[in-house]
């Protein structure tokens, strides 16, 4: 018997654990050629302001072993278009959608949680930290636990309180369980690990990097350890916050290295790139992987790798 | 077939064949529902490497023939100038590919017969071979002006000289036809050819010379670009393009769903790798008072 999937986020049931990580799918539309959207665990919008933006000049994107380093910088249409366009066909599709929203200010971020608040069908929303703060030079918001929890105290306070909402950390921090403390404190649901790592590649034939923006962000299997390590150390320190674990999944395995880890839904993003099919087949391949150890249900395997809950780990380790 | 064009898919696909055509490669693959699908100047893209590759990005490649042999061919020619295309090139008969199309828009054709000039250069000849029996089917006569750095980079300059009414060559280091580049011998052509309508597929410098030459005979222009992409599909807004709509504002666009080809005209060649300051959403771009994003030509300018 196939194992049970479904997981449950805020109010929502999700079919399964497998999100399309945001902007790797636009707002579904694209996937939708290729895929039925109403079968992956939701759609993780791409990260939405306040007005529309055109993002960084090309060339915006870099290919690096096992990963992509991007500088697109957060091209999108604004939440006016996103509200009347594109989050009401994604629920006309039958798909759940998380928002992702970004800002430049708290007070973005605050104004952005209260248009969704007006919105129906908004299973979650998901802070892009990873933002440059317009009011502290630049800095992003998600490197310091005091801004990131502003952040998210903006968004909880003008958010409608049954929408949950998950703050998406930066691996590039000495402490990401304090910025994590600090998001939890401030009224986080849940946490997303992990953003892009800041990368750079110089483009050899030119002589010059290889981005326009110089700098970009690193995802792909290649940072999948390091999304481990930090769902690891987050859940160690918050073990009852849920994760959305984000960061080089490709496989079913690796969707279950993550939720091992102790993540308790996982993203899938670059692979889209790779593959438009990935999120459906990582389903199909979690399903094979939880067969394989003689997982029940999904949540059964959450964390497992902890070993603290000693019940399940040792009925479930392979060999055993 | 349907003029209702079905969208693209994501299959399997086998190596028919794969051949040297002079510098470049040639891939043949058994794909039938993009065959089926395809109408010139769309393209395919290929996950190289295998399932397990550390080469994310997908190639795109624009579609040189479809044939309806073995339920439907797709080919496409490339050069093999980094890894993912040596692995390409290094594929035989009956090797797998996880390949997806027919992408982007293809490219418009004239409503009546019309006198039309095929500009090719390097490999980007390719893809205009299909258009140019779509353009003889609707009764439109042909003109090729093909060129490339030598004579083993010209692609399809024998076709060209079958098949359309004039081909005129041109390379770099005059081993075939004319020395210099195709925008050397354009004026020229288009006044013998009394050309009417300009189809060019070329790197961006050639294609932004063409546009301005055709431009001072009022000639209408269709660009297929050839950016770099990694998707293919316009979800990860790699290949942005600065592109003025018909109401007059400036856009990002992504070159693999809003092209690859483009009206000419509307491509702000000269601010490719820029971000122009009057596109919308660019820094310091503030929306009209109204605040609707469909509100017409308020930003032009």
């Amino acid at each position: 018997m196939p194992a049970d999937l479904r997981t449950r986020l805020g109010q929502t049931e999700l079919p399964n654990p497998v999100l399309a990580a945001s902007g790797c799918a636009g707002a579904g539309r694209e996937l939708a050629q290729f895929i039925d959207v109403a079968r992956v665990g939701a759609i993780i919008s791409k990260s939405i302001m306040t007005e529309p933006r055109t993002g960084n000049p090309a060339p915006r994107l870099a290919e690096t072993p096992s990963g992509l380093l991007n500088s697109v910088g957060l091209q999108g249409p604004g939440i006016d278009a996103f509200l009347q366009r594109d989050l009401p066909w994604l629920l006309s599709r039958g798909a759940r959608a998380v928002v992702s929203i970004a800002g430049q200010t708290v007070r973005e971020y605050g104004a952005l949680a209260a248009r969704l608040s007006d919105a129906a069908g908004v299973s979650a929303v998901e802070i892009n930290l990873s933002c440059p703060n317009a009011e502290d030079a630049g800095r992003l918001f998600a490197l310091d636990p005091q801004p990131a929890g502003t952040v998210v105290a903006a968004v909880r306070g003008s958010l409608r309180y049954d929408i949950p909402v998950f703050a998406k950390l930066s691996p590039d921090v000495t402490d990401i369980v304090a910025v994590a403390g600090a998001c939890v404190a401030a009224g986080a649901d849940g946490l997303s690990l992990i953003n892009v790592l800041l990368g750079m590649a110089i483009d050899t034939a030119r002589l010059r990097p290889a981005l326009a923006g110089t700098y970009g962000g690193l995802s792909g299997p290649a940072v999948r350890p390091v999304a481990v390590r930090c769902i690891w150390q987050v859940r160690e320190a918050f073990p009852d916050v849920p994760i959305i674990g984000t960061g080089g999944v490709r496989t079913g395995r690796d969707a279950l290295e993550l939720l091992l880890a102790g993540a308790s839904m996982v993203g899938v993003g670059t692979a889209i790139v790779n593959d438009p099919s990935a999120c459906p087949r990582v389903v199909r391949e979690l399903e094979e992987e939880l067969a394989a150890i003689g997982a029940d249900r999904v949540a059964d395997i959450v964390s497992q790798a902890h070993g603290g809950h000693g019940r399940v780990a040792r009925g479930l380790a392979r060999g055993a | 077939m349907s003029e209702a064009a079905a969208g693209p898919v994501q299959v399997r696909a086998t190596v028919l064949t794969s051949r040297r055509v002079d510098a470049y490669h040639a891939l043949t693959l058994v794909a039938p529902a993009i065959s089926a699908r395809f109408r010139p100047g769309q393209f395919v893209t290929i996950a190289v490497g295998g399932s397990q590759s550390s080469m994310l990005g997908r190639r795109a490649f624009a579609v040189h023939d479809v044939r309806p042999d073995h339920g439907g061919t797709v080919e496409f020619v490339f050069e093999a100038s980094g890894p993912g295309t040596q692995w390409l090139a290094a594929l035989r008969a009956r090797d797998v590919l996880d390949a997806t199309g027919p992408l982007g828009r293809p490219f418009p054709v004239p409503k009546n017969p019309s006198r039309c000039l095929l500009v090719g250069d390097g490999y980007g000849s390719a893809p205009l071979f299909g258009l140019a029996a779509r353009l003889r089917d609707r009764g439109s006569s042909v003109d090729f002006l093909l060129g490339g750095r030598s004579a083993d980079r010209v692609f399809g300059a024998l076709t060209a000289r079958r098949s359309g009414r004039s081909a005129t060559v041109t390379t770099a280091d005059g081993s075939l036809g004319a020395r210099g580049q195709v925008t050397g011998m354009l004026e020229q052509v288009i006044r013998e050819a009394r050309t009417e309508v300009v189809y060019a597929c070329a790197p961006v410098s050639v294609l932004r010379d063409v546009t301005a030459m055709a431009g001072r005979y009022t000639i209408p222009v269709q660009a297929m670009v050839d950016v770099p992409m990694a998707c293919g599909i316009g979800v990860c807004m790699g290949c942005a393009l600065p592109v003025t709509g018909t109401d007059g504002i400036t856009r990002i666009v992504r070159s693999c769903v809003d092209g690859p080809v483009f009206r000419a005209d509307l491509v702000r060649w000269d601010d490719i790798g820029t971000i122009p300051f009057d596109a919308l959403g660019a820094p310091g771009w503030k929306p009209r008072a109204e605040g609707h994003l469909n509100a017409g030509a308020g930003h032009a300018g």
